[in-house]
């Protein structure tokens, strides 16, 4: 924890200005900022809207009753309280964006499909007190006029400061949500092509066999008038059949054509599935000239016998296709009225029918991402992305104390943006073993789960050449459309917005030249793409995926991919719902680290992890930002290398690249749920249920606060709870021992705050452990909780308590005692005081997180000092570099004996995770050590 | 009265045993303050044997041999290959001109014999079917032969081609091989210390003759070690410890070491229950050339080859049989036992008030001072001026069964075995620490991080 982001300064700077430059002033790329919109109250309350917290809304142009709201997330009718839905839908659909030709263009002869890109504005209804983020999107539908659904998501807020100063980010969210919506919108309009195909096919080949029949019957020249129609309605199907083909190329295409979105990246891996189950269906329908196809098969079809004919039709050809698959769902192809009806009372597919349900629900579990995201006030969104910005910098001491970030050190703050895939294919990551093989419709689908997860370096690469790819397609983007968009604001109503943002921007510009005397700032601030893949859930769920198809390697059956999806979407959704936050931290769908690149947050979003690897000289950053904020390299060269020393992630430059956020991180996600209520517009519940206590260790923010509480309650009600600490802190192992199992999982869950290192899933803590323990587990586990049971069981689980004694500390929690070396530290004084004036659960938190972070500070600092563990000269012995580790610790971070020892061992730890080898799999146990001291007795 | 000291005697027995156990929770002198449990077999661990500086072997009656690296504590090979408990296990050092190359052998109960390469962890060789399985291994680096015990004597050389054999009519076989001057070997043999003869004809064919058999032993021999180039030692069940002349084979000196035989013999009538056989049993022997360190019961017993006589020893070193032990310096001592602990001892010379007195008077005045006293000894050992005392200086604990053998590696650490399946790496917790340091700034250099 570097900066709290639930206590947000009001800071303001000194009218006097620049005072002479602190020499002990941390390094600036560890300094927190200020505020940037320091001139205005944070806390000032902004509007009068008649909802109480930001949403999202998701409404519809449709063509039958006008705009109208769908859904909105989260999907709760107080979230809106007294306002209207309806009318600001009309608002936000009012204008379309997006307009663009559709239907017949002239000189064409097939209609067309257009291809529109998204748009986005802010509009703004300063009566309604609401503000949004709005969202254009077109689907296809067949059946809709000019073949398009119009389509928008908002995001709602009363603050229209946070819209303006969010809009990247929120363009980057949505656009993700939009990409996804509209692939599974092409698979299911290809597949409605593909059955249309089928039913005009069919028809046609009714009314060719009824024409011929007529032209056998009838004489040569004698065309009836039933004829003649007949003749009609054939060319009529025929020129359908070509329309529909020619959509259906023309879907085909749709990747092909240039993307002037710089934020609509498709998964690659969809794309080509897309591509080929289309070309397939292309290939299929191409050769429609087959006129007998169905007739010769239904053998002397007669007309008003079309039941009859149907069946058995259908029954023929599924005969033929059963050869190739097998359990296939049955199609019957109907057989198309000659005027199709244009009528107003058919009903209108609704977004799940046009998105194909597994997208949609990704879609709408992105959006419900997005929200949370974004809860809360700017002050603490702002806040929240300082502190993960700098805690990143700190690769080498986060495993002691913070909480894992959730991203691998590959990825991150790549600069390029990465696609959110509704079906977690892993972007370009696999070698396909078996070509996709898609079809859509009745024809059987085959999940290309087969593809092992590729070298993992792989990423980012791939990441990189993409990003260099959307360099470039930024590099022309400035006269996009969707960015002219934002200007044409709403107008009747007074539009202050950009203003307001202008006028913060100046000040913190002006503070950032000068304190980083960087480049000028360039003037068009660009988007900033900031990708972040979570590999994590990718690797994970295309393990799933594997495990799900294992069976049918080998008997080529295919499986539905739908049906496998939908699987593993339930597994997930599960997930989501049942399991603690550390499941779902896993599982994030989504994980895309977004920046404010939008005036006013004048930082760049630069790439440690990636720029070293492009080269220094050409600077790839797509983003031309306000300020580049770059150091020369030479200054602070020491601390910089020692801050990102990790062997992974080496990061020579120095640039002032804070407001990174991971937005979609479930840890700041979780953060934010906790913060909200100390934080002012965010909300105050959480729609997650509060996950079982003492599970494991503390894995999320969230538990790790109510933890807080448990840890609080301890120091207030042991007067040894320093002594306990401190055992945790120095690596000796503490044995929580009770009879009652929800008193002893309570005390672990709130000591294992203090269990430096605990891992992703708090692997170091044993909750609740009922058979006696061996020596193993002592090497594996730094906190249990055990059971104290009279039984023989529990006499030989007393004697090697007995036995270990040597090595552990014992809490017993009936008996409320303490064994354990004695403690008589000044250092843990006062996280562990007894009569401490703290009272809530989160404050108590925060100040054990700053002492923990100091403490890790110094850890780290004792860790890299070289003269503390290296002679200096060759004339010094071990015994020299000995006295001068201890002089350190005494007298220059003046701690005594006892206190050195948590220190060491914060050491030990960070230089083990230091050496251990970037794959992980060490075939070496680990080693744990210990000391001989005595134990005494402590009682309540 | 006696009655009263005999009581007095049990008890204070007691207070010891108790005074052994807790040493104290303190141990200034351990330095062994880092621990590494290596996992990997999957039944008893009865053998380590050190390959080289780095390196150690264990295996034990999963039939597995496993090899280690001592320094990170990784497993480096898997031996497999023998299906049933292994019975001894030796190392066998080529030396090449310039290099010297290091192999395993192994004998099973299976009746196998196998050559192992400890770094590919390929088997070499092998020989299976003999006619009965193999007890102890016995390596004549000199010849470049191999000697195996069990039923019979066998003598096999580098390429496991059988030289010749010797077989014998005893019901145990032979328990133990050692080599002595002027290409004999000694074998345990039951009761009989058989002294055997090789020699190599001009054809290079080889014979063995059985030359002489000493019966001095009233019980079965339980140790036999080479204490150095003109002596060897042997000691029975019986706790007869005999120093015998490598040469001719005579007795140099006979030590019959009796816990509180003299006690029970004077006073038949009261105490009935003879001491256990396991009690005086000499489990172990080990020397360095200066002392005989045995492990008697569940004492230790340091005996001077010079003075031949007992330097220093304790009645009760460990609640349980020692199993085996090591003098690591004229001092220092280490044992395991199977109670599941590893103690390390220090010879040091009594106190000054500490002059031995009278049986009776030493009873009483122990009572008051256990922790700094020996038992009381034997009449032969009170004679003795010069005695000294064996102090517990550390202990370590981590087997959760009996520790069956250790192997130390000097500074950089101590490797210990177990019925539990486990070894255990023992280390110095300091020096690995600053071992990691340097691990780490190098690495810091090497990623040009510096």
């Amino acid at each position: 924890m570097i900066g709290s982001p639930d206590v947000v300064a009001f800071t303001k700077e000194d009218e006097y200005g620049q005072t002479a430059p602190d020499p002990w002033a941390p390094p600036e790329e560890f300094s927190v900022p200020l505020y940037p919109l320091a001139d205005s109250n944070p806390w000032a309350k902004t509007s009068y809207a008649k909802f109480t917290k930001d949403f999202i809304l998701i409404s519809e142009f449709s063509e039958q009753v006008g705009p109208q709201p769908l859904l909105t997330i989260p999907d709760d009718p107080k979230v809106c309280g007294t306002f209207d839905l309806n009318y600001f839908s009309l608002r936000i659909m009012s204008v379309d964006y997006q307009a663009s030709f559709v239907g017949h263009p002239p000189g064409t002869g097939y209609p067309r499909l257009s291809f529109v890109e998204d748009s986005r504005v802010v509009l703004g209804d300063s009566k309604e007190g609401a503000f949004a983020y709005v969202h254009h999107l077109t689907l296809y539908d067949l059946e809709a006029r000019g073949f398009v659904r119009p389509f928008c998501m908002a995001y709602v807020s009363a603050d229209e400061r946070k819209i303006m100063l969010q809009f990247q980010e929120l363009s980057l969210r949505f656009s993700q949500a939009s990409e996804c919506l509209k692939a599974g919108n092409r698979r299911a309009f290809a597949k409605e092509l593909q059955r249309k195909l089928r039913d005009l096919e069919y028809t046609h080949s009714v009314l060719q066999r009824e024409e011929g029949l007529q032209r056998e019957a009838g004489p040569q020249r004698m065309y009836s008038a039933h004829a003649v129609e007949k003749a009609n309605e054939l060319a009529n199907v025929e020129k359908s059949i070509y329309e529909h083909r020619d959509l259906l190329r023309q879907i085909s295409s749709y990747h092909h054509r240039p993307r002037r979105d710089p934020h609509a990246v498709t998964c690659q891996k969809c794309i080509t599935e897309c591509l080929s189950e289309c070309e397939q269906l292309l290939d299929k329908y191409a050769k429609l000239a087959r006129p007998f196809s169905y007739t010769d098969k239904g053998e002397k079809g007669q007309e008003g016998q079309f039941q009859v004919n149907n069946e058995r039709g259908e029954e023929d050809a599924d005969e033929v296709e059963d050869e190739g698959v097998k359990r296939r769902p049955s199609y019957t192809p109907q057989l198309i009225k000659a005027k199709s009806a244009k009528c107003f009372d058919k009903r209108l597919k609704t977004l799940q029918e046009l998105c194909n349900i597994t997208f949609y629900e990704a879609t709408v579990a992105l959006l419900k991402e997005t929200e949370r995201g974004f809860r809360g006030d700017l002050c603490y969104l702002h806040t929240r992305r300082l502190d993960m910005a700098l805690r990143r910098k700190q690769r080498v001491t986060n495993f002691l104390f913070e909480e894992d970030l959730g991203d691998d050190d590959d990825e991150g703050e790549g600069g390029t943006l990465k696609s959110f895939c509704a079906v977690n294919h892993t972007v370009d990551n696999y070698t396909l073993l078996n070509p996709p093989h898609i079809v859509l419709g009745p024809e059987p689908l085959e999940l290309d789960a087969l593809e092992p997860p590729g070298p993992l370096d792989l990423t980012s690469e791939t990441s990189h050449t993409q990003e260099t790819e959307l360099g470039l397609v930024e590099s022309h983007l400035d006269s996009s459309p969707s960015d002219q968009t934002l200007e044409t604001q709403e107008s009747s109503e007074e539009t202050k917005g950009s203003c307001s943002s202008d006028k913060s921007e100046m000040g913190l510009a002006e503070r950032q030249q000068d304190l980083t005397k960087s480049e000028a700032p360039d003037p068009d601030s660009d988007l900033i793409l900031d990708p972040d893949h979570n590999t994590d859930l990718e690797r994970e769920s295309s393990s799933e995926e594997m495990e799900t198809t294992a069976g049918d390697e080998g008997d080529e059956t295919p499986v539905s991919l739908l049906e496998v999806v939908s699987e593993l979407e339930a597994t997930r959704e599960d997930e989501f719902e049942g399991l603690t936050d550390g499941a779902s931290d896993l599982l994030v769908p989504l994980d895309s680290a977004c920046c404010m690149a939008q005036e006013g947050f004048l930082y760049e979003a630069s790439a440690p992890e990636a720029v070293p690897r492009l080269g220094q000289s050409s600077h790839p950053h797509p983003c031309q930002n306000l300020v580049v904020n770059q150091e020369p390299q030479a200054q602070l060269p020491l601390q910089d290398e020692y801050t990102v020393g990790s062997p992974c992630s080496e990061s020579p430059v120095t640039g002032l690249e804070l407001p990174v956020g991971l937005l979609g991180d479930a840890v700041s996600r979780t953060s934010m749920e906790d913060g909200s209520d100390c934080t002012m517009s965010a909300s105050t519940g959480s729609d997650r249920a509060a996950s079982p206590l003492g599970y494991g260790g503390m894995v999320t923010l969230r538990q790790r606060k109510k933890a807080g509480q448990g840890a609080l309650k301890f120091v207030r009600q042991y007067p040894f709870a320093m002594q306990a600490l401190w055992c945790l802190l120095s690596g000796r192992t503490l044995v929580v021992l009770g009879a009652d199992e929800g008193r002893v999982r309570r005390l672990v869950a709130a000591l294992a705050l203090f269990v430096p290192g605990p891992r992703k899933c708090g692997e170091r803590v044993q909750a609740w452990l009922s058979c006696p323990f061996t020596l193993t587990d002592l090497q594996r586990w730094k906190l249990i909780g055990l059971q104290r049971v009279a039984s023989p069981v529990g006499s030989s689980m007393l004697y090697s308590l007995s036995r270990y004694s040597r090595y552990i500390s014992i809490l017993d929690a009936d008996q409320k005692t303490l064994r354990c070396p004695p403690y008589q530290g000044q250092l843990l004084a006062n996280i562990a005081d007894h009569r401490t004036y703290v009272r809530r659960g989160s404050t108590y938190f925060l100040q054990l997180q700053s002492t923990l972070c100091q403490l890790a500070a110094r850890a780290f600092l004792l860790t890299f000092t070289h003269h503390l563990h290296l002679p200096v000269s060759s004339t010094e012995g071990p015994e020299v570099v000995e006295g001068r580790r201890r002089c350190f610790l005494q007298e220059q971070l003046g701690l005594g004996e006892e206190d050195s020892q948590i220190l060491l061992y914060l050491s030990q730890l960070i230089t083990q995770q230091y050496l251990k080898p970037a794959t992980g799999s060490s075939a070496a146990a680990t080693s744990f050590s210990f000391n001989y001291t005595t134990n005494v007795l402590y009682k309540i | 009265m006696l009655r009263w000291i005999l009581g007095s005697r049990e008890a204070q027995g007691s207070v010891e045993k108790s005074s052994v156990l807790c040493i104290g929770e303190e141990q200034p002198k351990n330095w062994f303050t880092e621990l590494q449990v290596l996992k990997g077999h999957f039944d008893i661990v009865r053998f380590l044997v050190q390959i080289d500086d780095f390196r150690c072997a264990s295996a034990g009656d999963d039939g597995l041999v496993l090899v280690w690296n001592v320094e990170t504590g990784e497993r480096l090979q898997e031996l497999r290959g023998h299906s049933q408990q292994i019975t001894a296990i030796t190392t066998f050092t080529c030396n090449d001109d310039l290099t010297s190359h290091t192999s395993l052998i192994t004998a099973s109960s299976d009746r196998s014999l196998s050559l192992w390469d400890p770094d590919t962890g390929n088997r070499v060789q092998t020989i299976s079917d003999l006619q009965s399985s193999v007890k102890c291994l016995l390596v004549l680096e000199r010849l470049c032969v191999l000697a195996s015990g069990g039923g019979e004597l066998c003598v096999w050389n580098k390429e496991f081609e059988l030289q010749c054999h010797k077989p014998n009519h005893s019901d145990t076989g032979i328990t133990a091989l050692i080599e002595l001057p002027k290409n004999c070997i000694a074998a345990a043999m039951d009761k009989e210390i058989v002294i055997y003869r090789l020699t190599v004809s001009t054809d290079s064919s080889m014979s063995v003759a059985e030359i002489r058999c000493l019966s001095d032993h009233q019980d079965r021999i339980r140790a036999l070690i080479n204490v150095n180039d003109g002596l060897f030692a042997s000691g029975s069940h019986a706790g007869e410890l005999i120093l015998w002349d490598a040469i001719d084979w005579n007795i140099l000196a006979y030590e019959h070491i009796l816990w509180e035989e003299s006690q029970a013999s004077t006073q038949a009538e009261i105490r009935l229950a003879a001491p256990k056989p396991s009690e005086m049993s000499i489990q172990h022997l080990t020397t360095n050339g200066r002392h005989i360190l045995a492990a008697v019961g569940s004492g230790l017993y340091v005996y001077s080859i010079l003075t031949k006589t007992v330097v220093a020893y304790r009645k009760v070193a460990h609640d349980s049989n020692v199993l085996h032990t090591m003098l690591l310096s004229d001092s220092e001592l280490m044992s395991c036992s199977e109670d599941g602990s590893v103690r390390m001892w220090e010879i040091q010379d009594l106190p000054l008030h500490a002059e031995p007195a009278s049986a009776g008077f030493f009873g009483m005045w122990t009572f008051g001072r256990t922790h700094k006293q020996p038992g009381p000894p034997s009449k032969k050992v009170v004679d003795v001026p010069n005695i000294r005392t064996l102090e517990l200086t550390g202990d370590l604990i981590g087997h959760s069964g009996a520790v069956q053998m250790f192997v130390s590696f000097r500074e950089n650490g101590l490797v210990t075995c177990s019925t539990d399946h486990l070894l255990i790496l023992w280390k110095n917790g300091e020096r690995q620490s600053h071992l990691r340091s340097l691990a780490l700034f190098q690495k810091l250099e090497e990623n040009e991080e510096l």
